[in-house]
């Protein structure tokens, strides 16, 4: 299926305009010894149908029925609202490009103005941007960040960050001679706070907390930014589960000085991975060493409130090898989603919503661990996620349940080899009383035999 | 027309868009009695699902977007999104499809990675891709740390990276990540990379040239093989910003240019809708030599089946939280297997052709400031319309009420007052004539009455914004 609209006609006369025979006369540019002189090597065309056929075919090579799963690890099951889907996939929405042109472009930096409003009274700043790639990158760019303020080597990383995030932070910042140190966790789940007083220098530009952590377990946010802004370190809050804002005091109020996540729970389906909503925020101080794009506001000349990209001076097109990231297109879209969610939810529906995930997760972690057999790996408080560990490799728990067509979790081994026969259990608002009881019984019949 | 407010100032106590079933697991009142519990979220919208439904349908109807007319934005490639790829991405296994999935349960969505990098290898003529990188920035990125793993094991990082001064501010910016210093080269007359300049500079401390082909000029670098020649002789390497790849599908490989790295954006030559500023994906293809270093965990095929694997000791690590944008591959793999190889060529040739009829049916009352054949954009400048003291702001401010997006503005920065013009192939004549006719008229406006233009735009839903007060007096997010 070809997507041009040129009639025979058309380009015969467009040819003529230009004043030449053939179309391949377009390239003579091109040195002849680089021109290909075969086909591409790619499957013939097809037409709609087919390539609708093929891709469900595709398709039907994934598991052939949803599982019962209960996977979290930064990518979170969460209800997503019909008027999402719908407003988001308006044309108008979905293929304009960045709003350079501002005249034309005042319903994405009116939404983008939304959007930084609410991740600031969510994470407790003053300045929002419009989105970075996913909670990965923005942890990485939050250390650059840091930095850039600080200008010491040192960056402290607890070993409860996303194993994910930890390793993209690596790669990073790899070849800019910056010193990634690792604070391990104590029997609570939480960052061992007696290690990170030792390792806590002035050299250190940040410490970095995850909070609810990888672990799924509270960290005490407050004491840790007490602690490094003692060392005249900055505190760096990640969030991995969005919908903790909802009810958790807010990293501001903690003591965070920047905030960055993944704000895929906010209306934006698992699909495998991404594209995903990295957010970041932080006091406005450090507005100039900010990365991303931002929307301002501002007036037209009639004076009417109008909307502009602004402190683009901050960017690469503009400060090139100088700017604050390389970040260009970000990831509007998802961050289109995330603000309709939050508004259709709104100031009720967003504590409602995280209190569910605590009841729910709070239910299945004690039904869970009242098995023989099954016990908490930590003392710690958990929000919507939980470690349990058991006699049984979990590997071979994931195989036997998945019998039953049931995912019990993430297995902790791989990025934990100290967390043998450990798994990582979510249990959001999607979860019914049922689905979790369902869970509980395989548990125990598992381990009965 | 109404004036849209924000969210916030018709939010009212106790009003919802959404509600939660009831609790069914028994309630705990003292779960959270030791939780940091904050307040409530101070000023928070409150508003009903029908308010928010014309809030947004009403805020989209102020965009400008590629459904609705020519968006020429020079290295933008703003195409039509085909519509059945964007109903691909919905089928639910894709969607629900979570990340942590039992690679047995995901052949699907791993064939689908694996397809996609195996036909771009093709397309571009490199060994080997991967999808991970989430926009074209994040490949530049990871196409640089390529580079300086593969150097560093040789023994020696170097300093330096060569980048055009006409190249995107994404590539200085990538390079000074990794680590490196640019030098910038000088064009030459014909708008290429000068290769007396290049010689000049070229030594062992120099890691890579950074080269975008066509050039933000659209004029084919016709000297690649000699610039990739001298930066290979000397130890170097040559990464390709391939944003304008556009131009050369089925006509010529970069992989047979002597690229040795490159980055593809699927939000312009793949189809892929750009979103209002994303997502987009950058997948990331390179030469056997730098094979070993791309970033894990990689998608490999054993036995007709399809893996996940990340035991590459020499990899630079991941990039990205899980495998990058998967529904944007998605769609751009339907697209190249709509198009087919006979498809994607005809894709150039129309791009290339449409952009050439624009520009020689301008070419008297705009000026180019580099007379260079060009591909699939061309550059023209207000140099004729500076006189009537009327800037390519006003040009473009003024293309606005006539019906069109405006040209990409003031970029490459070697062009004075630049208007990069890309209509892509799949825009019809007559659209292509509306655009032109546009400009005509403004070209006419500019000698009888500049004033229409410098108070432009006329028509829009707000008028030209005062960017300066803007950035001087920041105001990022709403207060009461």
């Amino acid at each position: 299926m070809k997507y041009n609209s040129l009639s025979q006609n058309d380009k015969k006369e467009m040819l003529k305009t230009i004043g030449i025979s053939s179309p391949d006369k377009l390239f003579d540019s091109i040195p002849d010894d680089i021109k290909l002189k075969k086909d591409l090597n790619i499957p013939s065309a097809l037409s709609e149908p087919e390539t609708w056929d093929t891709f469900n075919e595709l398709a039907s090579k994934n598991s052939p029925e949803t599982p019962l799963s209960f996977l979290g690890g930064g990518a979170y099951l969460h209800y997503i609202p019909a008027a999402v889907d719908y407003l988001s996939s308006r044309g108008e929405f979905v293929s304009p490009y960045t709003p350079y042109q501002a005249e034309v472009s005042q319903g994405t930096l009116h939404l983008i103005f939304e959007f930084q409003t609410m991740i600031c009274q969510l994470t407790g700043m003053d300045i929002s941007n419009a989105s970075l790639y996913d909670g990965a990158s923005g942890a990485a760019e939050a250390v650059l960040m840091s930095h850039r303020i600080q200008r010491k080597p040192k960056i402290l990383i607890p070993k409860t960050l996303h194993p994910h995030y930890r390793q993209v932070i690596q790669t990073y910042t790899k070849n800019l001679g910056l010193e990634i140190q690792e604070v391990s966790y104590d029997e609570s789940g939480q960052m061992d706070t007696s290690e990170l007083k030792k390792k806590l220098d002035k050299e250190t530009s940040a410490v970095v907390c995850q909070s609810p952590n990888f672990f799924g377990v509270i960290e005490d946010l407050e004491v840790i930014s007490k602690l490094a802004h003692e060392s005249d370190a900055l505190s760096i809050s990640v969030v991995a589960e969005a919908s903790s804002l909802g009810i958790l005091k807010s990293p501001g109020e903690m003591g965070a000085d920047i905030v960055t996540g993944e704000a895929q729970s906010f209306g934006i389906p698992l699909s495998f991975g991404g594209p995903y909503l990295g957010f970041m925020s932080c006091r406005k101080d450090f507005l100039r060493q900010f990365p991303g794009r931002i929307s301002g506001q501002t007036k037209d000349v009639d004076g009417k409130r109008g909307f502009v990209l602004t402190l683009s001076t901050r960017e690469q097109h503009i400060r090139r090898e100088r700017a604050t990231s390389n970040i260009c297109t970000n990831q509007a879209l998802c961050m289109l989603r995330a603000t309709i969610f939050l508004e259709l939810l709104g100031k009720k529906g967003m504590r409602e919503w995280a209190w569910q995930n605590i009841q729910k997760a709070s239910y299945a972690n004690k039904v869970l661990t009242d098995i023989k057999g099954v016990e908490s790996r930590f003392s710690g408080q958990i929000y919507n996620e939980f470690v349990i560990k058991t006699e049984k490799k979990w590997r071979q728990i994931q195989e036997e349940l998945k019998k039953k067509n049931i995912v019990p979790g993430i297995s902790l081994e791989k990025y934990y080899p100290e967390l043998k026969g450990c798994g990582l259990v979510c249990v959001t608002e999607t979860r019914k009383k049922k689905d979790i009881d369902t869970l509980a019984e395989a548990f125990e019949d598992l381990l009965k035999s | 027309m109404i004036r849209e407010r924000l969210i916030f100032e018709i939010s009212d106590e106790g009003k919802k868009g959404f509600s939660f079933p009831k609790l069914d697991v028994p309630e705990s009142k003292t779960v959270t009695e030791n939780f940091p519990l904050r307040d409530e979220i101070k000023d928070f919208p409150q508003v009903s699902e029908l308010e928010v439904v014309r809030h947004f349908t009403r805020l989209s109807q102020t965009n400008y977007c590629i459904d609705k007319g020519i968006y020429p934005l020079g290295s933008c490639t703003m195409k039509y999104n085909p519509k059945l790829n964007e109903k691909i991405a919905q089928i639910p296994s894709f969607l629900s499809s979570h990340p942590y999935s039992d690679q047995e349960m995901m052949q699907g969505n791993l064939k689908v990675l694996k397809t996609m990098e195996d036909l771009l290898a093709e397309v571009t003529g490199m060994d080997a891709f991967t999808s991970q990188p989430a926009a074209g920035a994040q490949g530049e990125l990871v196409g640089m740390m390529l580079i300086r793993a593969y150097l560093e094991a040789k023994g020696d990082p170097r300093k330096f990276v060569f980048i055009p001064d006409s190249a995107h501010g994404t590539n200085p910016s990538s390079a000074h990540i990794c680590g490196y210093k640019v030098k910038e080269i000088k064009s030459n007359q014909q708008g290429t990379v000068d290769l007396d300049d290049l010689e000049k500079n070229m030594n062992e401390d120099t890691a890579a040239i950074m080269i975008t082909n066509p050039n933000t000029l659209g004029v084919f670098e016709n000297q690649i093989k000699e610039v990739s020649d001298l930066v290979h002789s000397q130890g170097g390497l040559v990464y390709m910003d391939g944003a304008n790849m556009n131009a050369l599908m089925g006509i010529c490989r970069p992989g047979d240019m002597g690229v040795d790295v490159m980055h593809l954006n699927l939000h312009k030559t793949f189809s892929t809708p750009h979103g209002g500023g994303g997502p987009g994906a950058g997948p990331v293809g390179v030469k056997s030599i730098l094979e070993p270093y791309l970033p894990i965990p990689r998608v490999i095929k054993q036995n007709n089946h399809y893996l996940f694997h990340s035991d590459y000791p020499k990899s630079i690590g991941r990039i990205h939280g899980f495998y990058g944008n998967f529904l944007v591959v998605v769609k751009a793999l339907a697209y190249v297997l709509s198009q087919g190889p006979d498809g994607l060529r005809e894709v150039s040739e129309t791009a290339v052709l449409n952009s050439n009829y624009i520009r020689k049916s301008l070419e008297k009352e705009f000026h180019l400031e580099y007379k260079t054949p060009t591909l699939h954009e061309c550059v023209f400048s207000d140099k004729l319309q500076k006189k009537h003291q009327v800037s390519n702001l006003d040009i473009a401010k003024r293309l606005i009420d006539l019906g069109a997006h405006p040209p990409t503005m003031s970029f490459p920065l070697i062009v004075h007052g630049a208007l990069m013009t890309e209509p892509t192939e799949t825009e019809s004549k007559a659209d292509l004539d509306l655009f032109i006719q546009a400009m005509k008229q403004i070209a006419k406006e500019a000698e009888e009455n500049p004033e229409v233009l410098k108070s432009a735009p006329h028509h829009s839903y707000v008028r030209r914004l005062d960017e300066a007060t803007a950035a001087r007096n920041p105001k990022l997010r709403w207060e009461p």
